[in-house]
């Protein structure tokens, strides 16, 4: 069990500064995310693309925003809990008990919700058929790439991963690339090695085409894929591989009696708490009127609800007002030392 | 205003007169249509507001950027004529717009 002040959910800018925030008034935290790494939507949807409206920064990619972040809040060596997914969530007393999908366990005084739009998830197929082979023989992910040894393999997609993979796998395994298009979203120098592959007979590729069916007993025996024109074929597979990107899910945030409407939680502006006391919701999950799905609002919350968390954490204590520029405490935890 | 209709996966069929200016997805969501979320917001990097434009409509519209054909590729069940209506700014010219929202968006 982690005991902490205060459990984060979410990675992303806004649940990053507010770790700052309570840094600054003397509260601990820790921070769950489901991807695997900081960054939240600045890092899985856009790296690499310019953000202009940070205030004080003119201009910076969301990977910057997030590296820089990461070293702010790094005076207050936030314990951060990767690739996990809260799922339980249980008042004990005056304080909170949580589980993630992990098995990792929290005792927190209060809990900030600044979870995006939900956990990023993998798109599936749409095809109803893949749930029976999803785990066994169709997989969103590769974990183990020795069980496709000497073995066909379909991957659909048409980026990176899907790409990635294909190149990867075509050394030790049949594999056939299905994409929608021609055209490819991943790297071009992907592209020439798979265009280079599959000249060379290493790798089937069939553009235009989109998942038809699957058929097998218990495990894929073949895949039929369907072309723009309507032509139906037939290609034997032993596993299936469908790299589709991400979307989010709100998740088992649905079943802790917030309320949601339009999957965001209804927050006070006063200090972002939902209407369950001591859990605070901030970002781009929150909803209030006049919310701007800004990182620069998402900030403003984020320091807002760290004060909402102090009466929380420590009730005996009052908490007083302070600028950084000046205050000895405030210096002190961030590890600056004063002559 | 434009008058642009959603046909909604529920085959109910909503005809709503948005601003010139606005997208077809912020039409969408101002006026509680169901099935687009927009998760990203209208930044063309999640593929949650995907709609099929009706055939007559197609040449009409502003041509795909690359990033939007990019994220379609994403979405749940892309046809030829799907389009991520966040990039469908409403003008006089789409007087009559008739897109269909998918069953589901991811």
């Amino acid at each position: 069990m982690n005991k902490t002040d205060v459990l984060i959910i979410g990675a992303g800018p806004t649940g990053l500064f507010c770790a700052h925030q309570l840094g600054i008034i003397g509260l601990t935290c820790e921070i769950v995310d489901n991807l695997d790494k900081a960054g939240g939507q600045c890092i899985e949807l856009y790296p690499d693309k310019p953000i202009y409206d940070i205030p004080a920064i003119p201009e910076c990619t969301g990977e910057e925003l997030t590296n820089n972040l990461l070293q702010q809040i790094k005076p207050f060596n936030v314990n951060f809990h990767l690739n996990q997914r809260v799922e339980e969530l249980k008042k004990v007393e005056n304080r909170w008990h949580i589980k993630t999908n992990g098995n990792k366990e929290f005792d927190v005084a209060s809990i900030v919700i600044a979870g995006g739009v939900g956990s990023f998830e993998p798109r599936k197929f749409p095809v109803k058929e893949c749930e029976k082979f999803e785990g066994k023989t169709l997989f969103y992910s590769v974990k183990d790439k020795t069980i496709f040894k000497d073995k066909t393999i379909s991957i659909f997609g048409g980026g990176d991963s899907a790409l990635d993979w294909a190149i990867e796998l075509s050394n030790s395994s049949k594999v056939n690339l299905i994409h929608r298009r021609d055209g490819f979203s991943g790297a071009e120098s992907s592209v020439q090695k798979v265009k280079a592959l599959s000249e060379q007979g290493k790798i089937n590729l069939y553009t235009k085409y989109q998942m038809d069916s699957v058929s097998g007993e218990n495990k894929i025996n073949s895949v039929k894929i369907k072309h723009d024109n309507g032509e139906v074929k037939d290609i034997k597979s032993d596993f299936v591989l469908g790299f589709f990107g991400l979307i989010m899910q709100l998740g088992p945030i649905l079943d802790w009696g917030l309320n949601i409407d339009k999957k965001k939680v209804e927050v006070n502006t006063e200090n972002f708490e939902t209407n369950i006391n001591g859990i605070f919701a901030i970002g781009d999950i929150c909803s209030y009127p006049g919310k701007l799905k800004l990182i620069l609002s998402g900030f403003h919350e984020g320091a807002l609800a760290a004060r909402g968390c102090f009466k929380y954490a420590k009730p005996d204590e009052k908490l007083r007002f302070e600028f950084t520029t000046t205050s000895k405490a405030a210096h002190e935890r961030l590890g600056i030392k004063n002559d | 205003m434009p008058k642009i209709t959603y046909n909604t996966s529920d085959n109910k069929t909503h005809t709503i007169d948005v601003q010139n200016g606005l997208t077809v997805m912020e039409g969408a969501i101002q006026n509680d249509i169901p099935g687009i979320d927009a998760d990203c917001g209208g930044g063309m990097s999640c593929a949650t507001c995907h709609v099929y434009v009706n055939e007559e409509w197609l040449d009409k519209l502003p041509e795909k950027e690359d990033g939007e054909e990019d994220m379609l590729d994403m979405a749940f069940e892309p046809k030829k004529n799907s389009r991520l209506s966040c990039q469908l700014i409403v003008s006089d010219i789409l007087e009559g717009l008739v897109v269909s929202i998918p069953s589901k968006q991811g």
